[in-house]
């Protein structure tokens, strides 16, 4: 929680920026769109964080986003399959994936790096030639199952703010049954506490009897399978996608929201609270520089910089603490 | 040969050098001449200076007291500095480490050139260098062509490149630091003739061995090193086995009180014929029972750690381990799950997360015994914490403190009691108070004794005779990846292991 508060700072200082310079920032559709698009982005940036803990990375994200989101109207329309055999079918492939990535790295001892931007090819370019490269969609139909993603509810209270037609979307409900499961995970179960020792000092922790090979296994298969999800989560919200462009990037937003979060790319930390003000940090700088209308063109640049202050001070705070530790070693020893 | 009682002219000459390390004496008051056409051999315990002394020679570290002076060409004195590996250089001293470093991208010529290539029009003029390459390989005994990749090369070749190198730079004095220890023994019997060639042409040799039978073959004059200094030199003709033996050691240590270990105490540990990765592959068998503390002395590499780490599962092997009548298999999870815990050797890099906090250290191996569901309860570990905090009696008894910001023996508190905590059936230690004061050593060895009077196994490996006289109720002596000797504790003195440590044997 404590590494949380300066991202929690930065969100807090962009919103308020947004707020005074930002026009129709505080209205009930913007707010509604953030919040959506927040959760959506913080499905995945959860997944880069179980990844990120282990010491690993996964810049495959995106390409299983579009795959799997893909495939959903494909099979839907093209195959005329009903919605309750695509979406297990959908989010077994997803675990399929992850568990492919996993044993790559532990079993045949390849870097994580590799393996997954192989995977970044690979799905992208198998999403493509399945479907001829032509936009997928739902035609208008499966409204009940898009439901998942396009319900909103509203709640009492933003019409007394000011704000009016704020209406919660229901992507809210997987983030937040997501965060309190994963945190909970990490926190109070075994394996969490192995994995986060096997991120720390994966060697240390096969010496103390910990299957870190499982346990990373394990989190490579969480990520593919969140990305799975998250893609069709996409899918069902924007209605129809094309195979060449759909999630490019997502996976360096995931990173990126994952970091910010206080994820340390040397693995062994995890912040779910982090995670998503990490993810709602991006999304809210995006929106902003739409609405403050310095131009789109820049967004990309803006990202980057934030993304390179906020490790930036993350090192710094960590030598400072490294070189206290070490005046305490020393007063230890006298 | 010396025949006469100063033939030779010194090369260096070193006076009252010592080193300190915050505090803590490495050498001291060391007196030396190293005279051209000489070998000198230089002896010691572990831990004795050894590696020091050789670091000061090469200029790898700089003496904290006394003076160096070093030959010119006219073969006379004058005072040197030496600050860094460059400047022994140029003063005509090179050090072959134990750990060769060769860049296995570079064939013979590069390799020996490395830094120093001799260049034309700024473009790197390869006939010469493999014209002049072929001249030190060819002094060396290595007739390969200079155009071979350096890594399809041996240990033993490479190690010759590396004496090619060092004598390219125009090295008056060479200085091996224990160049046999990973080599078969017709490699070393070669590299025994190059020392003794080189030597017939005026080259100073000094080279550190554990294998007195080598330096008792090679050595003109003797240099035992003891806790940092120099307890004798020996010349050739005036000295024997036993004598350098009792110099290494010296002093006549009190062993703790011994104990009792019932004969008809039935054996947990059985090792059958176990082959572990150590080079040599050599097999080893041995019991430990129960209640009994049994320690693995020997030499820096003489297979004590891998054998702990094959029995542990870290490392495969052959050969059956069997605790408790039923056989250990699998990796570390599935023998850790068996009761098996191993303290490694490194414990900054295998046994602790030094980013982490005390309790997550010690409860690691706990919280998966305890547990029935997945789910940690943290009320019992946080008393477990707490018990084990008092128990190792850890200072600042404070478990939120993170690692990283204790002493060694704090640190080492920490990874042993993680163990502690889930009463493991066989415990493995290797160098079990590396870096450890006194104080804590003692309490660290209480606990040890502790945990076995419960009727657990102990295994430990120790480099310092002096903890391996202390802690063991028994004593296998390793040598070359076997087991050289079986000693008990109330006939073990530091002289015999030491005699079976290098290579002396029962025969």
């Amino acid at each position: 929680m404590k590494k949380s508060l300066g991202i929690i700072g930065i969100f807090l200082a962009i919103f308020l920026i947004a707020s005074l310079f930002g026009e129709n920032f505080l209205t009930g559709l913007n707010l509604q769109n953030l919040t959506n698009r927040t959760a959506l982005y913080s499905i995945l940036a959860l997944g880069a964080s179980i990844v990120i803990v282990t010491g690993g990375i996964d810049l495959s994200i995106g390409s299983v986003v579009c795959l799997a989101g893909i495939t959903v109207p494909w099979l839907l329309v093209e195959f005329e399959w009903s919605p309750w055999q695509v979406i297990p079918v959908v989010l077994a492939g997803s675990a399929l994936i992850g568990l492919f990535h996993g044993l790559l790295i532990t079993k045949l001892r390849l870097q994580p790096f590799l393996v997954t931007l192989c995977g970044l090819l690979l799905y992208r370019g198998i999403a493509r030639w399945m479907t001829g490269d032509q936009s997928q969609g739902f035609q208008g139909e499966f409204g009940d199952v898009r439901a998942i993603a396009l319900a909103r509810f509203t709640v009492p209270g933003f019409r007394e703010l000011g704000i009016e037609g704020f209406r919660v979307p229901a992507t809210v409900i997987p983030m937040v049954v997501l965060a309190v499961v994963i945190g909970l995970f990490y926190s109070r179960t075994v394996w969490g506490r192995w994995i986060l020792a096997t991120g720390r000092n994966e060697s240390a922790a096969r010496y103390s009897g910990v299957p870190t090979e499982r346990l990373t296994i394990l989190s490579y298969v969480a990520c593919s399978l969140l990305g799975g999800f998250g893609g069709m989560l996409f899918i069902f919200d924007i209605g129809s996608a094309q195979p060449s462009d759909f999630g490019n990037f997502y996976e360096l937003y995931a990173i990126a929201a994952a970091v910010l979060g206080g994820c340390s790319l040397r693995g062994g930390e995890m912040s779910v609270v982090g995670v998503l003000v990490g993810a709602a940090t991006l999304q809210l700088l995006r929106n902003t520089i739409m609405l403050v209308g310095v131009g789109s063109q820049i967004e990309f640049a803006v990202i980057g910089a934030v993304l390179l202050i906020g490790v930036g001070a993350d090192e710094l705070v960590r030598r400072l603490s490294a070189r206290r530790a070490e005046r305490l070693a020393v007063a230890a020893h006298t | 040969m010396s025949d006469l009682q100063n033939p030779t002219p010194v090369m260096l000459r070193v006076r009252g050098i010592g080193r300190r390390y915050a505090g803590l004496v490495a050498l001291a008051g060391i007196d030396l001449d190293i005279r051209g056409g000489e070998v000198l051999g230089i002896v010691g315990e572990n831990g004795a200076g050894k590696s020091t002394l050789l670091k000061i020679l090469s200029g790898v570290v700089t003496p904290s007291d006394g003076t160096m002076e070093c030959a010119t060409d006219t073969h006379e004195l004058r005072m040197v500095q030496l600050d860094g590996v460059r400047s022994a250089s140029r003063a005509g001293i090179a050090l072959v480490h134990q750990e060769l470093n060769l860049a296995e991208n570079l064939d013979l010529a590069g390799a020996i050139f490395l830094g120093r290539e001799p260049s034309r029009y700024g473009l790197l003029d390869l006939p010469r260098m493999r014209r002049e390459a072929a001249k030190w390989l060819a002094r060396v005994g290595l007739a390969l062509d200079p155009s071979t990749l350096c890594a399809s090369l041996g240990l033993a070749q490479r190690q010759q490149v590396e004496i090619a190198k060092a004598l390219s730079c125009e090295a008056k004095v060479l200085i091996l630091d224990e160049p046999t220890s990973s080599l078969s023994a017709p490699e070393t019997k070669r590299l025994l003739a190059i020392m003794d060639d080189l030597r017939s042409e005026g080259v100073a040799v000094v080279f550190v061995s554990h294998h007195l039978e080598e330096v008792m073959q090679i050595a003109d004059r003797v240099m035992v090193l003891r806790d940092g200094r120099s307890t004798g030199e020996l010349m050739r003709g005036s000295f024997d086995r036993a004598m350098i033996e009792r110099l290494m050691v010296g002093r006549d240590l009190k062993s703790a009180p011994k104990r009792l270990i019932a004969a008809e105490s039935q054996a947990r540990l059985k090792v059958d014929r176990l082959v572990s990765v150590h080079r040599r592959r050599q097999a080893v068998s041995f019991e430990v029972r129960a209640g009994e503390i049994v320690g693995l002395a020997g030499l820096v590499g003489a297979g004590r750690t891998e054998t702990l780490e094959a029995i542990a599962g870290i490392r495969h092997h052959q050969g059956e381990v069997t605790l408790d009548g039923v056989a250990l298999t699998g990796g570390s999870v599935e023998r850790v799950r068996r009761g098996v815990a191993i303290v490694p050797e490194d414990r900054a890099r295998n046994g602790l997360f030094l980013e982490d906090a005390v309790s997550m250290n010690m409860s690691l191996a706990w919280i998966d015994r305890r547990s029935n569901s997945r789910l940690l309860d943290s009320g019992a570990e946080a008393s477990l914490i707490a018990r084990m905090t008092s128990r190792m009696q850890l200072r600042p008894a404070d478990p939120s403190r993170r690692v990283q910001t204790l002493s060694g023996g704090n640190q080492q508190k920490t990874v042993i009691g993680r163990w502690l905590a889930v009463d493991p059936a066989l415990l493995l230690l290797d160098e079990p108070t590396r870096g450890v004061d006194v104080g804590a050593r003692a309490e660290i060895h209480a606990e040890i004794r502790r945990l076995s009077e419960s009727g657990s196994a102990v295994l430990f490996a120790s480099s310092e005779l002096e903890e391996v006289l202390l802690l063991a109720d028994r004593i296998l002596v390793m040598h070359e990846g076997r087991i050289a000797g079986e000693l008990n504790s109330h006939e073990a003195t530091e002289v015999a292991i030491m005699h079976l440590a290098t290579g002396g044997g029962h025969e």
